[in-house]
């Protein structure tokens, strides 16, 4: 592996970059129009314009992005997260034009990225599932007689949607019948298919995840767990390691589970088992993300471990560089989303950053899409930077957090910096006491 | 004619109102998704909805004209 490509921008083309370069690894970029200033044009040894600013015209052009990879001659193609990162048929494109595609294999993809599927096959494998529906839904009477055998409340969800979007809660049969045409409408206008399924709403419940890495040598080994709980609009906002809920007992079976859930899609590369997670310890598979996390430097930071030097390495057909006993988690780490989006509303806030200083604090790693001077523009996720706080445990993380955003400056747009500096003084998140409502509740408390 | 632009740039995610509906001021006839949010689009004036311009799924930019009432 002599060159990459990235099919991403922002923060996490320019992390993978890094990477490719300690490793020796020659790396192309791929950018909009939008995007031109961003740091990571800059940092790649070659960079090619692939179009206008949406994404349907740039980054998820999947044809110009193949074309730039075989013009610069490149053998790998590294997706990132979002965009075409779990399209099987963009990761079955470049294996076909004889370039690897650092992640699993199209087939995983596209299984895991059909959520009813997924079910299915997790329950067969042993992983406890949500409870709910194994087969789509024909229609809205079908799916109030099985909510009824559910009970309420009960979340509505497009079998290709995921990552929060396309999904609705429904109280009850009113709620249901006036929502079931409408997703499934819109499920198929913007997933290109209606498939509709019914899960029981878990509730005060918390999203923890577990990290996985396979590789084509039939290992797979768990980096541990993240906990993503605290979440805006089924979004993250903050994730960290260890979860402070989990016992180690509790910790020891998702674990186990997750190990279980990827074995039995055979699973190659980095991917992500997400659970959902009841008040009293029960877990539930939600559903598999084939790709790198936003949130893996958490993991990086507890295991001391490069996740992007791995999946290259796996990538290139190697064994995975440690077996299970042999991967250890030191310490906390949680990680910060820096958004440029009102702290209250959580309306995205695009606009020039006029000025931007990292405040230079020992144990805190910045990883930004954006320096002084650049856009951040409407058509992208309002993300300017992830900060990820790591120290022996959670309070001195919390102190560490703090003094951060004390001394941030940004300016020129609104950022969650407020909101940051508010939850880490608030009693229930100190105490690592909170579920997945935590800033809804706390926000409809506040007005 | 009144019209009903877009905020911010984004994808048409749900047309919450049909030709001939009527719609008071600050109901919401568009939800857009923008940089991964619901951007609710609301009616500035109270109308009858002449045309809606797009449908789910398709792209707008800011100052794009959504709906127009008469």
């Amino acid at each position: 592996m002599k060159k990459i490509l990235i099919a991403n921008r922002g923060e996490i083309a320019l992390r993978i970059i890094q990477t490719c370069k300690e490793m020796n690894i020659g790396t192309v970029a791929v950018y909009s129009e939008a995007d031109k200033d961003l740091p990571f044009v800059k940092a790649a040894d070659e960079a090619v314009h692939i179009g206008e600013p949406p994404v349907a015209k740039s980054y998820l052009k999947s044809e110009e992005i193949l074309k730039a990879a075989i013009e610069h001659k490149v053998d790998g193609i590294h997706p990132g997260y979002g965009l075409l990162s779990e399209n099987d048929d963009f990761a079955k494109r470049i294996e076909e034009a004889g370039i690897t595609f650092i992640g699993p294999s199209p087939q995983t993809i596209e299984w895991m990225g059909d959520k009813i599927k997924a079910r299915k096959t997790m329950q067969q494998a042993g992983v406890p599932i949500v409870p709910g529906t194994i087969e789509p839904i024909e229609d809205v009477e079908e799916g109030i007689k099985l909510a009824e055998q559910i009970g309420y409340p009960v979340m509505l969800k497009a079998s290709s949607g995921g990552g929060g979007i396309g999904m609705v809660k429904c109280e009850n049969r009113d709620d249901l019948s006036k929502h079931f045409v409408s997703s499934q409408q819109r499920a198929k206008n913007y997933f290109g298919s209606g498939r509709m399924f019914i899960e029981k709403c878990i509730e005060n419940a918390r999203h923890i995840e577990v990290q996985v890495m396979g590789d084509t040598h039939g290992n797979i080994v768990h980096l541990y767990e993240r906990d993503c709980s605290v979440q805006r609009r089924n979004q993250k906002v903050v994730e960290e390691s260890p979860s402070p809920f989990l016992t180690e007992s509790l910790r020891s079976k998702i674990t186990a589970s997750a190990v279980k859930a990827a074995k039995a899609v055979n699973y190659v590369n980095a991917g992500t088992v997400e659970f959902v997670v009841s008040e009293n310890g029960d877990y539930y598979f939600l559903e598999m993300n084939t790709r790198l996390q936003v949130e893996h430097p958490v993991t990086e930071s507890i295991t001391g471990l490069d996740l992007v030097r791995w999946q290259i390495q796996i990538a290139k057909g190697e064994r995975l560089p440690l077996m299970q006993n042999e991967i250890l988690s030191n310490g906390h780490a949680v990680e910060f989303r820096l958004y440029a989006e009102d702290p209250v509303t959580f309306f995205p806030s695009p606009g020039k950053i006029e000025e931007l200083n990292w405040p230079e604090i020992t144990n805190v790693r910045i990883d930004s899409g954006y320096e002084s001077g650049n856009a951040v523009t409407p058509f992208y996720d309002p993300m300017i930077a992830k900060i990820i706080v790591s120290d022996s445990n959670r309070e001195e993380c919390i102190k560490t957090a703090l003094k951060f955003f004390g001394s941030l400056e940004i300016k020129g747009l609104k950022t969650n910096v407020p909101l940051f500096q508010r939850l880490l003084e608030e009693e229930d998140f100190v105490k690592g006491d909170y579920t997945t409502d935590y800033l809804s509740k706390r926000s409809a408390s506040k007005s | 004619m009144k019209e009903i632009t877009a905020s911010m740039a984004g994808t048409v995610w749900q047309v919450l109102v049909g030709e001939g509906d009527e719609v008071t001021a600050g109901q919401t006839v568009i939800v857009l998704e923008s940089m991964k949010m619901e951007i609710p689009v609301d009616a500035t004036d109270a109308g009858t909805v002449e045309s809606i311009k797009f449908a789910s799924g398709d792209f707008v930019n800011e100052g794009d004209v959504l709906v127009t009432l008469k």
